[in-house]
Parts: C-alpha cells; sequence; structure tokens
C-alpha cells in the first residue's frame, strides 16, 4: 500500500495557529477572538503579528459569538478559538442565530476536540459538537486530520465565504500529509486504493484508519482509506464511489454515533447504495480522565479496533 | 432636515396605527413592547441616525447602523423601517405572512432593507453591537452603532457578558437603549425576575448611563443629545428608557397582557380611535 510517513509528532492545534497566521498575512479582514484561550488555541502568534485585530473576551462565550457575527456583517473575517465543548454545546442557541440563520462570515475554531483532549476528563471532552454543528443549515464542518491539513483548512475556511466550523485537537499525533496540499472544501481524499472494504475516517482516526489498512494488506485484505476531512458537505460522489467499487464500509471518528460521520456516510448509502456498514466511534458514552492514546485505545477508537471492524464488514458481504 | 416635535408626534401616532394593524391583520404578533418604544424609535429613525435608506446595504459601511436585539419588537422596528423609506409601506400588511420579507423576527435571509442582524432568540443583539462598534473602530469610522434591548431581555446573561466587553474594549461608539417599562410575558419584571434597578446596575458595569421619559420628545432628544456627546470618553453609553408598556390607547396602557397579543376587531377600532387619524394615511 502507498506509504505515509510521520515527519514528526505534532498536534493540529498548532496547525490552526500556524493556519490563522498565514491566512492574517494574506487578508487584512481576518480578526481573531478568543475566550481566555489564546496559549492554548495557538493564536499567540497571530496576537503578537496583529495585536489590533486580536481581541480577548474574557471568559464569556456567548458574548464573543454575537461579536464575531456583528464584524462579520461589518466584512471582517473573524475566527473565534476556544475549547469544542464551549464553541458548540455551550452556544448553540448563539451559533444557531447570529451565525447560522444569520448567514454570517464567521469561523468557528474548536480545539481540544472528542477524547483525546485527555486528562482534563468528560466535562470537556465533547464527543457531540460534529452532530450539533451538521444540524445546522449551511455550516461547513472541517475535521483535518494531521498539523499539514489543519494549517490548509484553516487558510480555506478564511477564504470561504460562510459560516464554518473548523475540529482540531489537542495532542501531539503523526504529520503526514502534504505541506503544500491546498485544502479543497467539500473534497473527500483517497488516501489508499484498495478493493476488499473501504476505511473512512476523519480527524485523529485517520491516520489510525491508514495503520488498520498496513495491518489488514499483512493478511491479504485491501482496504481503502479515505480521509473525511469535510464532513458537510459530505462529498457523496465519493462515498458511493468507494462504497460501489469494495461492497463493505468502516466509518471511523472520534465522536460519539448520534449525529457523527457514520451516520452521515449511511444515511448517504442507505439511499444511494446499501453497502454493510461497521462504526467505530464513542457509541453513546461520555469519557473520562485519562492520557489521549489510553482512551483512544479504551474507548475502541484506534487502529485495532478498525481493523476488526473492517473484518466485521467483510464478513457481511 | 430635522423633524420638529410636533412633526414626530404625528410619525409616532402613525406607526402605533401600524403596529396594531400589522398584528390585528397577522393575528399574532407583539404590541406591547412596539408600542412603548414607538417614540424612541420614531425619533431615533427620523432625527438621529446617520443613514441613507436610498443607499443602504447589510455592511453598514459609512452608516449608523441598528440593532434590535428584542426582536419580537418588530412591528414597531417594520413600521419605522418602511416610514423612514426602507421599503414600501404597503407591505407591513405580509407582516407575518408565508413567504414575506417581514418576518415575525427580524430575519436577514429574504433581504430586508434596514436589517442587519436575525434576532429574537434574546440577549444576543448587544453583542452583535458590539462587534459592529468594534469593525466601524478598525476601520475608522465615527459612525454610532445603535441597539435596543428589553428590560425583560436583561435578565440574560449575555448581555451582561456584552455590557463588560463593551466597557473593556472602549467601545463609546456604540449606544445601547433599553426599554424599561417594566413589564414581560408572565407579569411585571420585578415579579419575574426581581432584576431591580438598571440604571445602578449599569452605572456598576462601568457604563454611562442615561434614564429619560420615553413618551416625551423634548426628554427623548435631549437623551439623544447627551448620549452622542459620550463620543469620544471611551465608554459606552446605555439610555434607561423609561416606557409604558402598550402606551398610546387607555385599556393597553401599563399592563404586560398586552406584551403578546392582539386587539379584538371592536378594541382595534377603539383603538385605533383613540389614536386618531394622521395625515400620513395606513398602510
Amino acid at each position: 500500500m502507498k506509504q505515509y510517513i510521520d515527519s514528526g509528532k505534532k498536534d493540529t492545534r498548532s496547525g490552526f495557529g500556524a493556519g490563522l497566521l498565514k491566512a492574517g498575512q494574506a487578508n487584512p479582514n481576518v480578526v481573531a477572538l478568543t475566550a481566555d484561550l489564546k496559549g492554548s488555541l495557538k493564536m499567540d502568534a497571530f496576537a503578537a503579528e496583529f495585536p489590533e485585530r486580536f481581541f480577548q473576551c474574557g471568559i464569556a462565550e456567548a458574548n464573543m459569538v454575537g461579536v464575531a457575527a456583528g464584524l462579520a456583517i461589518a466584512g471582517k473575517v473573524p475566527f473565534i478559538g476556544s475549547f469544542a465543548e464551549f464553541v458548540t454545546g455551550r452556544v448553540y442557541d448563539q451559533i444557531r442565530q447570529e451565525v447560522a440563520y444569520g448567514n454570517t462570515n464567521v469561523k468557528i475554531a474548536s480545539s481540544h476536540a472528542g477524547i483525546t483532549l485527555g486528562e482534563d476528563g468528560a466535562t470537556h471532552q465533547t464527543m457531540e459538537d460534529i452532530a450539533l454543528m451538521r444540524a445546522l443549515p449551511g455550516m461547513v464542518v472541517l475535521n483535518p486530520c494531521d498539523y499539514n491539513q489543519t494549517v490548509q483548512a484553516t487558510v480555506a475556511a478564511a477564504k470561504y465565504n460562510g459560516p464554518v466550523y473548523l475540529r482540531f485537537g489537542r495532542p501531539g499525533v503523526p504529520n503526514f500529509t502534504d505541506p503544500e496540499e491546498p485544502f479543497v472544501i467539500g473534497k473527500a481524499i483517497v488516501l489508499n486504493e484498495g478493493k476488499d472494504v473501504t476505511l473512512f475516517a476523519t480527524g485523529h482516526t485517520v491516520w489510525e484508519a491508514l495503520k488498520a489498512a498496513e495491518a489488514l494488506e499483512a493478511d491479504g485484505i485491501g482496504a481503502e482509506v479515505i480521509d473525511i476531512a469535510t464532513i458537510k458537505p459530505l462529498d457523496e460522489e465519493a462515498v458511493i464511489a468507494s462504497a460501489a467499487k469494495t461492497g463493505a464500509v468502516v466509518v471511523a471518528e472520534e465522536h460519539n454515533m448520534a449525529g457523527g460521520l457514520g451516520e452521515a456516510v449511511a444515511g448517504v448509502l442507505a439511499l444511494h447504495r446499501p453497502t454493510p456498514v461497521e462504526y467505530v466511534n464513542g457509541q453513546d458514552r461520555f469519557g473520562q480522565s485519562g492520557t489521549p492514546s489510553a482512551l483512544m485505545a479504551a474507548y475502541g477508537l484506534d487502529a485495532l479496533h478498525i481493523a476488526e471492524a473492517a473484518k466485521k464488514a467483510l464478513a457481511r458481504k | 432636515m430635522a423633524k420638529s416635535n410636533k412633526e414626530l408626534q404625528t410619525i409616532a401616532t402613525q406607526v402605533r396605527r401600524d403596529i396594531l394593524r400589522m398584528v390585528c391583520m397577522a393575528s399574532s404578533g407583539h404590541p406591547g413592547g412596539s408600542m412603548s418604544s414607538a417614540d424612541v424609535l420614531t425619533a431615533l429613525y427620523f432625527n438621529q441616525m446617520k443613514q441613507d435608506p436610498a443607499t443602504w446595504t447589510r455592511g453598514g459601511k459609512g452608516q449608523d447602523m441598528f440593532i434590535l436585539s428584542a426582536g419580537h419588537m418588530t412591528p414597531v422596528y417594520y413600521s419605522v423601517l418602511a416610514r423612514a423609506g426602507y421599503f414600501p409601506v404597503s407591505e407591513l400588511a405580509s407582516f407575518r405572512q408565508m413567504g414575506t420579507r417581514l418576518q415575525g423576527h427580524p430575519s436577514v435571509r429574504k433581504g430586508l432593507p434596514g436589517v442587519f442582524q436575525a434576532s429574537g432568540s434574546l440577549g444576543q443583539g448587544l453583542s452583535a453591537a458590539a462587534g459592529l462598534a468594534l469593525a466601524k473602530k478598525l476601520d475608522k469610522e465615527d459612525n454610532i452603532v445603535w441597539c435596543l434591548c428589553g428590560d425583560g431581555e436583561s435578565e440574560e446573561g449575555q448581555i451582561w457578558e456584552a455590557g463588560m466587553f463593551a466597557v473593556f474594549h472602549k467601545l463609546d461608539n456604540l449606544i445601547a437603549m433599553t426599554d424599561w417599562n417594566g413589564k414581560q410575558i408572565d407579569g411585571p419584571v420585578e415579579e419575574v425576575s426581581g432584576e431591580g434597578d438598571l440604571a445602578a446596575k449599569w452605572e456598576a458595569w462601568g457604563w454611562r448611563v442615561i434614564v429619560a421619559d420615553a413618551h416625551d420628545f423634548e426628554s427623548i432628544e435631549k437623551a439623544f443629545a447627551l448620549a452622542k456627546a459620550g463620543k469620544g470618553s471611551g465608554v459606552p453609553t446605555m439610555i434607561l428608557w423609561k416606557s409604558e408598556m402598550g402606551h398610546g390607547v387607555d385599556f393597553m396602557a401599563g399592563t404586560h397582557k398586552w406584551h403578546g397579543s392582539v386587539p379584538k376587531p371592536e378594541q382595534l377600532e377603539d383603538a385605533l380611535k383613540q389614536l386618531g387619524e394622521t395625515p400620513l394615511g395606513d398602510f
């Protein structure tokens, strides 16, 4: 199979910080806001280079969403940054009215998403944010898989005119995508071609899916690995084409079942190409304290579980 | 050309007629707070805001901007916008009907001129207004951003988040207003929330606070002049309008019962008679 080299572990939130700086350099209308999490969101470089375009909002996320909407109405391109739970669940109604229904050009930068937030535990580990953001009409939902892709996704979000939810994470993870590859919103990325089973993955599970594909190859199974970096709008054509080719599907995500990528993929396939689907996700649970890698294993989100799910899907062909 | 107080009174009377006729035609809507804000919004749009309906865009470049945070007050908002020339007065008849640009609560989805942002879920408009004011500072524009909140709405915590933000970021180009009529859906504000003295609270929050009679044009104009003088102070201004829910019609005045209920046909007839006709004419 195609080989991907980890150029050294890096956190995707640092990819966001680097992308934000690039976007700010390219467009003077890009502004950034945070609710007392500048450092955690790696917004320091932007704040240092553009102090007049960086706004500290204090621990008041609801107001931050509204302020960003106002800035966007007046022509700015605001990025609002906080932990995933606090820029989705905490402010769902504000995002719904001010950003989605109000159709304002606000970029929601959502860090520490999923269970890999780690030791802080379940209060801070949202496994429901994709569902909330997917439910909003017109909201674009991006979930890049590594540092390089997050840089590019941030740049693409800044160029796109409309509400964007940009999800990324806390821990260092393998950095393996091409740093020069531009991010195309709405396009699934085929990382490896295979004929027996398709592994759809998003965010931190993409690397795990690649590792699973290697293990499957050793067992003589050809796994197609597709990076769903844009969860909404979903690249339905790519989903249908790959399912038609392999006839068995696994969907892996660092998110719960309800409203996640798994349901999105299954919904498309039920309509256009009924195919056996196995899910690798947090099911219907809250997280807990632990190291990111221990949690990924304990909640069944790692390469081992993806490979097992692939064999189950194959058996159902 | 500034309007005289007498001219403003005539427009406000017509606006009250519009409000009642709109909610009666739609068999729904919120007349109470609309009636209490009618004089203030009339004076704002006809004498205070630097704006031009003919060149209006949602981005508001080079113009004063207004956000109706208390989004349910659409009857007064739409009537004033139409009377100020943002869209045909005849369109008021479409209020709350299928396909209308005059949605129950303000919407930007159907392109109604004059509306900068959606509102209705309470407590959010002051934040959006603060964002607009911040953008005007960044763009070195000297226009003012205006915002109208309700006193019931001010029970929402986000209002106070926005209040803290506007002071911290020195938004002296933001003039917020509260329709302090003391009533909300379930009853008098003091029986629903114990909100207390808004003047003391906003002062404690660090705002310039002006308290004024919302139904006397001399008082209204004075308050606006005082508010505008805050430009350059580095501090945002809050005008607390002492108003009466349902003002202008005897059986509606001073009670929460007309927050979101609509007069019966014979009550409408009585109300319109009390208000009297104006040379502007009904829509």
